[in-house]
This record gives structure tokens, C-alpha cells and sequence, in this order.
């Protein structure tokens, strides 16, 4: 662990970041333009709310959070379902922060308080663990994340899965919902930091096709406060010099092709279908439905689970969660943030998960919207 | 099927040192308070103080209740020698209750009687009152103690208390109001090692430490430091950390609270380990350190009496209280600027 941790240190190195700031406050003055970089994982916005990477940004350039907090995007109806399911009997075994998301109904934190057996596990293997412990229960694993998660879930299905356990798949698709923001110049958005460790699973090759169309600068980054300040300093370069590309700031973990072995097995258990992002929108190609072959295994089949996408009550009264979610606004502009939808009493997914752009600003005591460069 | 909201019951977060247990105590205990004592129960602080009688008490639910370093039984004295240590006051005896679940073992129980004794005699504080009950199998987790502790003034805080008389017109006990712009904040030690420790010392955990918990009783150092005098308060981080504790003096005093945070101590490994596992060492509760709000002409020989006791020896200046800032302000690695805010629970529950 040590020798990790003196690796680490120069991604935190006062040194350089002063260095990098420097020359991203030079290029900035160059460019002269506002420049609006997105990025679209909740760790990345930890990082730069962690780290204070803001408040070291010249006047026009900003960063905002996109959609990447699996937490935020997974449906409302999916948590209700899976908390209904919890109290029919079933054993709901999911990640701490989805315990805690509100569906239209109520969280599945809130169903276990009502005597629903719902357990919080670190990933696929324990629901496969306690499942195959208690034979004589249904246990059900709500599979929610990004393409990061889903190859674990898809190695544990074709090692084989006990009887007892079935799936609610709610995986999301990075490339599909960053490509299609890419596309879209509603945001306004001018280049993207791309989630780092999602990349690394899917490589940049997924990227391409939506590159070519978009030609916005695109550089795959870390998570470490020097790494992000590199991807800002690299993506004005490439304004710079008029030529966008994608690159990889993150060259000690991301490849081109990526892990073509996580790859394999999720195309042989998943296929890519319409996913819809919470409160935002049905994204192409961005959800995963499991194969005909595991068709046995979807709780959807085995529960008679209707497929629904948006609902009546996405969200409660007033909260703006799906703005945030697609940076369209920051938390401060929401009439609830900090008001009634608090850390410790969230109403939204975005101030529940860790991931959540609201929940990072909160914690942090951030009480003023970041200073637009565009608006 | 009914909705129901987290708020109506009771849940783990409610008992972690952050801000769910600030707003139950506030929203549920508060009531009890008449505003009887020097420092009365709506104060909120480490420990009441009546007439010249310092009194505390706290309950003890570690799991596991051995571990790297310690045992519930060394916790549960230090626990309240130091609360009431941070007052300023000098811990007498403490009262035991002992509360067991059927089936507990004899030789464990004996365990950790004896790390009590032990502990009691480095502390030099003597266990005068007891009560002991058993609850039927599965009614809690094996074992829960609590220790309530009575305290006397002791001359040194009377000495310290005069010394901050030159810059400030101070409470008579270590209280956050006496808190001034320009104080600098000091920790007596290296931090997150008791979580560590303890979550290290888990089955299932998935990461191995070394690291051992810090629990030690602070009493002896702390009548060391105010016989150097200008301390204006004092607060062990348990749950929550620094930052709740920080947190806690900013809003108590008014004041804005900077640090840094290459000048806080973290040993190698509790970094390593806190980085693995995705939190914040500044939430992580510690059982052996004190932060201390110190008069700036002061700071040079606190330190060199922190540095020269075993307690104290990674003790460091991590920042200053200002009035031209709001709430807690870290300068981070990379020179940016962001709040510590305070943690909604402790990232490590059931510590102590």
C-alpha cells in the first residue's frame, strides 16, 4: 500500500498543479473565449469540489457536471419496484447509496424500516454469497451502475447463479449517454472530460463515431485533483491549436480498446437497448437487457415486472433534480437544495448518492452557484 | 402499500457523531434542558459542569469489542476521562454499567474487567459505583457499557483560565466561547488511526492494517498543557472527526476556521487505507487526540511540551480562526480552496 501511496503523491503534488495552473491560465487569456467543459462522473465532480479545483480556474473557463452518477439516473419506478419487491419477501441486496434513493413511493431504506429485508452489499459476488448461504429464500440484486459495474454482474452469470437469485438490470451506458450529449448542442457545451474508469472498461474506441460528428474536444482523465487540472490544460490546448481529438490523459489505466475482456463477457450476457436517464430523457443504446439465454434470471420476467420509464411524480414538488443531473443548472439553483433536501434528509437522488452532484456541493457547504461563463 | 419517511424511525445514522445525531438531539433531547449548571446540557458539549463538579457519560458498542490496540474496556475509560478532560477538569472516578447478552463468555468478560483496571490506574481515575444486567440472546450485540465520570477543577485550569484573561475575557471552564480570532489550531497527533483500527480489526473488511488504535486517557496531558496556559478549548474528535469537531467551533463561536491540509498529520498507512475505502480522514474518529484552540503567544511552548510527551509527539499547527471567513475553510493539497462541512455520520459506525 505504500508503494501506491508514494505514486500518489505526485497527483497531488503542490508543484505541479501551481505549474499547470499557470499554463491554463496563459492558454485561457489566449483563447479569450468562454469555454464550458462537462464531465460526467460523480467521482470527477468530487474531485474538483474535494480539491477546490474551481476556485483555480481563470474567469472563462468552467467545468460542469453532466450525468454520471448511477445513483441519479437509475428510474424511480425500478426503486419502487424493487422496494415493493423487498416487501413481498424478497431479499433486495443493492449498494449503500441505492438504499437510500426515493422512488415515487418510498426508498428501499424506508421499505426495510416497514420489515423489508434489504441488504447492503459492496458487489455481485455477496448477493451470490448470501443467496447460495440461504437456500431457502428469493433474493434479488438490484444491478444498478454504469458499464464499470456490469461485467462483474455478467461473470457471475455465465460462472452460473444460484436458483434462488433473480436481476433487476438497470445498467446505464457511458459512450451512449456522453455521445448523445456530444451530439446535442443544447448544453452548449464546448469539450468533455470523460469518466476515467469507465473508459477504462469500454476504451475510447466507442467514442469515435460520435466524435466524428460532434469534433468536440473529448480527453479521457483520472481522478486524482492533477489530472483534471492535465484534461483542462489538454482540452485548451486542442482549442487552441483548432484541432479537437480524443486523448487520453489517463494513459496508467485507459487504452483505446480497453478491457476487451470485460467487454466480451457483457456482450455475451447483455445486449445495448433504449435507456432512459431519470427526469432527463430516454437516451439510444444506452441501457442493458439481458440475453435471451438469462431471460430466467430478469426479475422483470420472473416478478411480472412491467417495463415503465417515466412516471407521473418523477420527483417531488419543485425539486429540479433532472437539471442538475444534465447540468443544465447548479444545486443552488434548485429551490430545495439546502432548504428541505438536505444531506441527511435528501428528496432527491442527486443529494442521496455520493455520486450526486448535490450531495458533493452540500457536503461541501457550497452555497453560491459557480460563476457562469456562459449563460 | 404506505409511504413512510426515513425520519420517523431511528437508524445508525442517528447514533454517528454527525449531523443526523445533531438534529435528533436537537429535535428530541433538547427538551430535557433547564439550563441548570456553569455549562448546562443545551451547551452541548463534551461534559455538564455543576458548581466545580465536572460530569459526563457515554456509552460504549464497539464492534469488535477487541481490537488492534484496545478493547471496550480501555474505550469506555478513556472515553469519558477524556470527555471530561476537554472541559479542562480533572477526572475522579467513574461509575461502570455493565449490560451483557446471554451466552457472554466469563473469560472475556474478565478481559475486559482487567483492561479496565489497568486503564482506570494509567488514568488515575478509580471505578466507585457499578450495575451489571443481562439481556436474552439476540437483544444486543454481546456487550454494551457505559461510564459515567465525575470531575473536580484542578489548579491548572485555573492558571490557564488567568492566562487567556491578557488577550480575552474567558469563560471559567474550556469552553468554544472563548475562542478569538488569531487562535491557532492545533492537533495533538496523527489522525484516523482508532477507525482504522477497528475497521482493520473486522472480519470481511477485505484490507489488512497494522495500524493499532490510538484510546488513550488524555487527563494527564491536558493538565500539562494548561499549566503552560493560554488553551482556550479543547475536544477530542471521536465520531465525526475534525471536521465535526471544527464545525462545532465555528458554530459555537461565530468564527471562521482555516486549515491546511498538508499541515494535518495522517499516518502513511491510515492514509492508504482511507484512500481504499473512498472516505475522509477528517471524519474518522479518533480515541487518543485532543484538537486545542491556542492564544498565538502561546503556541511555541505547547508545542514543545505536546512534542516531548508520547501523547503528543506528531502533535501540529493545522490552521488559525479568522473572522473574515465563514464556517471551516481547507486550503487543499493542490491550493485550492473548499469548506469542511460536517459529516452527516461517522464513514466507520460502531467505533466506540
Amino acid at each position: 500500500m505504500s508503494e501506491y501511496l508514494s505514486i500518489l503523491k505526485y497527483y497531488r503534488d503542490p508543484n505541479l498543479a501551481k505549474a499547470l495552473r499557470f499554463k491554463i491560465a496563459e492558454l485561457a487569456k489566449k483563447i479569450e473565449e468562454n469555454i464550458m467543459i462537462m464531465h460526467v462522473c460523480g467521482s470527477h465532480e468530487w474531485t474538483i469540489t474535494h480539491y477546490g479545483i474551481r476556485s483555480l480556474l481563470p474567469e472563462n473557463v468552467e467545468v460542469r457536471a453532466g450525468p454520471g452518477c448511477p445513483v441519479c439516473i437509475t428510474p424511480a419506478t425500478d426503486i419502487d419496484d424493487a422496494a415493493k419487491l423487498a416487501l413481498d419477501g424478497v431479499v433486495v441486496a443493492t449498494y449503500g447509496d441505492m438504499t437510500r434513493a426515493r422512488g415515487t413511493r418510498m426508498s428501499l431504506e424506508e421499505a426495510r424500516a416497514l420489515g423489508g429485508d434489504v441488504r447492503v452489499i459492496y458487489g455481485v459476488q455477496d448477493a451470490v454469497r448470501m443467496a447460495r448461504r440461504e437456500p431457502n429464500k428469493d433474493f434479488l440484486f438490484f444491478a444498478v451502475g454504469m458499464d464499470t459495474t456490469a461485467p462483474a454482474t455478467a461473470f457471475e452469470m455465465i460462472k452460473g447463479v444460484p436458483e434462488n437469485l433473480s436481476f433487476l438490470v438497470s445498467y446505464r451506458y457511458t459512450p451512449a449517454i456522453q455521445g448523445s450529449v456530444m451530439e446535442s448542442n443544447v448544453l452548449g457545451i464546448d469539450a468533455f472530460i470523460s469518466a476515467g474508469h469507465s473508459v477504462t472498461v469500454t476504451g475510447l474506441k466507442p467514442y469515435y463515431e460520435y466524435f466524428l460528428k460532434s469534433k468536440k474536444p473529448m480527453v479521457a482523465t483520472g481522478f486524482e485533483p492533477i489530472d483534471v487540472l492535465m484534461a483542462i490544460y489538454m482540452i485548451l490546448k486542442q482549442i487552441d491549436e483548432g484541432r479537437p481529438r480524443i486523448e487520453n490523459e489517463y494513459t496508467r489505466s485507459v487504452t483505446w480498446e480497453g478491457n476487451v475482456k470485460a467487454q466480451e463477457v457483457m456482450d455475451r450476457v447483455f445486449d445495448l437497448e433504449d435507456g432512459y436517464v431519470r427526469g432527463v430523457a430516454v437516451f439510444p443504446r444506452a441501457g442493458f437487457r439481458l440475453k435471451e439465454e438469462f431471460r430466467g434470471k430478469d426479475a422483470r420476467a420472473q416478478y411480472g415486472i412491467r417495463d415503465r420509464t417515466k412516471t407521473q411524480d418523477e420527483y417531488v414538488a419543485g425539486a429540479r433534480c433532472g437539471e442538475v443531473v444534465m447540468g443544465l443548472i447548479d444545486p443552488p439553483e434548485c429551490p430545495l437544495y439546502r432548504k428541505t433536501c438536505k444531506p441527511e434528509d435528501p428528496k432527491g437522488a442527486p443529494m442521496v448518492s455520493q455520486e450526486g452532484t448535490c450531495w458533493i456541493w452540500a457536503t461541501h457547504r457550497i452555497v453560491n452557484v459557480s460563476p457562469r461563463c456562459r449563460r | 402499500m404506505g409511504t413512510v419517511n426515513s425520519r420517523d424511525v431511528i437508524t445508525l445514522l442517528h447514533g454517528a457523531g454527525g449531523s443526523y445525531m445533531h438534529t435528533l438531539i436537537r429535535e428530541v433531547f433538547i427538551r430535557l434542558s433547564d439550563g441548570f449548571g456553569e455549562v448546562p446540557l443545551d451547551l452541548m458539549d463534551d461534559a455538564a459542569v455543576i458548581g466545580n463538579t465536572v460530569f459526563t457519560t457515554d456509552s460504549f458498542v464497539i464492534r469488535p469489542i477487541f481490537f488492534k490496540g484496545g478493547d471496550i474496556g480501555r474505550l469506555s475509560v478513556t472515553g469519558t476521562v477524556n470527555d471530561i478532560a476537554m472541559m479542562g477538569g480533572e477526572p475522579i472516578a467513574l461509575s461502570l454499567g455493565v449490560i451483557l447478552e446471554e451466552g457472554f463468555p466469563k473469560s472475556d468478560l474478565e478481559r475486559i474487567v482487567d483492561s479496565i483496571r489497568d486503564t482506570a490506574k494509567e488514568a488515575k481515575v478509580h471505578i466507585v459505583t457499578g450495575d451489571t444486567k443481562v439481556m436474552e440472546r439476540g437483544s444486543l450485540d454481546r456487550i454494551v457499557i457505559n461510564t459515567s465520570g465525575l470531575g473536580v477543577r484542578p489548579k491548572e485550569l485555573d492558571h490557564d483560565i488567568e492566562t487567556l484573561r491578557k488577550t480575552r475575557q474567558p469563560r471559567d471552564w474550556l469552553v468554544p466561547l472563548n475562542i478569538r480570532p488569531g487562535d491557532k489550531v492545533i492537533v495533538t497527533g496523527t489522525v484516523g488511526d482508532h477507525a482504522v483500527a477497528v475497521l482493520s480489526s473486522r472480519e470481511g473488511v477485505g484490507f489488512e492494517s497494522n495500524i493499532t488504535s490510538d484510546v488513550a486517557p488524555l487527563n494527564g496531558l491536558m493538565l500539562n498543557l494548561m499549566e503552560v496556559g493560554g488553551i482556550a478549548d479543547a475536544k477530542d474528535p471521536t465520531r465525526g472527526g475534525v471536521a465535526d469537531l471544527l464545525q462545532d467551533w465555528s458554530e459555537k463561536s461565530g468564527l471562521g476556521i482555516y486549515i491546511r491540509e498538508s499541515e494535518i498529520p495522517v499516518k502513511d498507512e491510515v492514509r492508504a487505507a482511507v484512500e481504499f475505502l473512498g472516505i475522509d480522514v477528517l471524519e474518522l474518529g479518533n480515541e487518543g487526540k485532543a484538537v486545542l484552540a491556542v492564544s498565538p503567544e502561546y503556541v511555541r511552548d505547547i508545542m514543545a511540551v505536546l512534542h516531548s510527551h508520547p501523547l503528543g509527539k506528531n502533535a501540529a499547527v493545522i490552521g488559525e480562526v479568522r473572522k473574515d471567513i465563514e464556517g471551516v475553510v481547507m486550503e487543499t493539497v493542490v491550493g485550492g480552496e473548499r469548506y469542511v462541512g460536517r459529516p452527516l455520520g461517522d464513514p466507520v459506525p460502531r467505533i466506540c
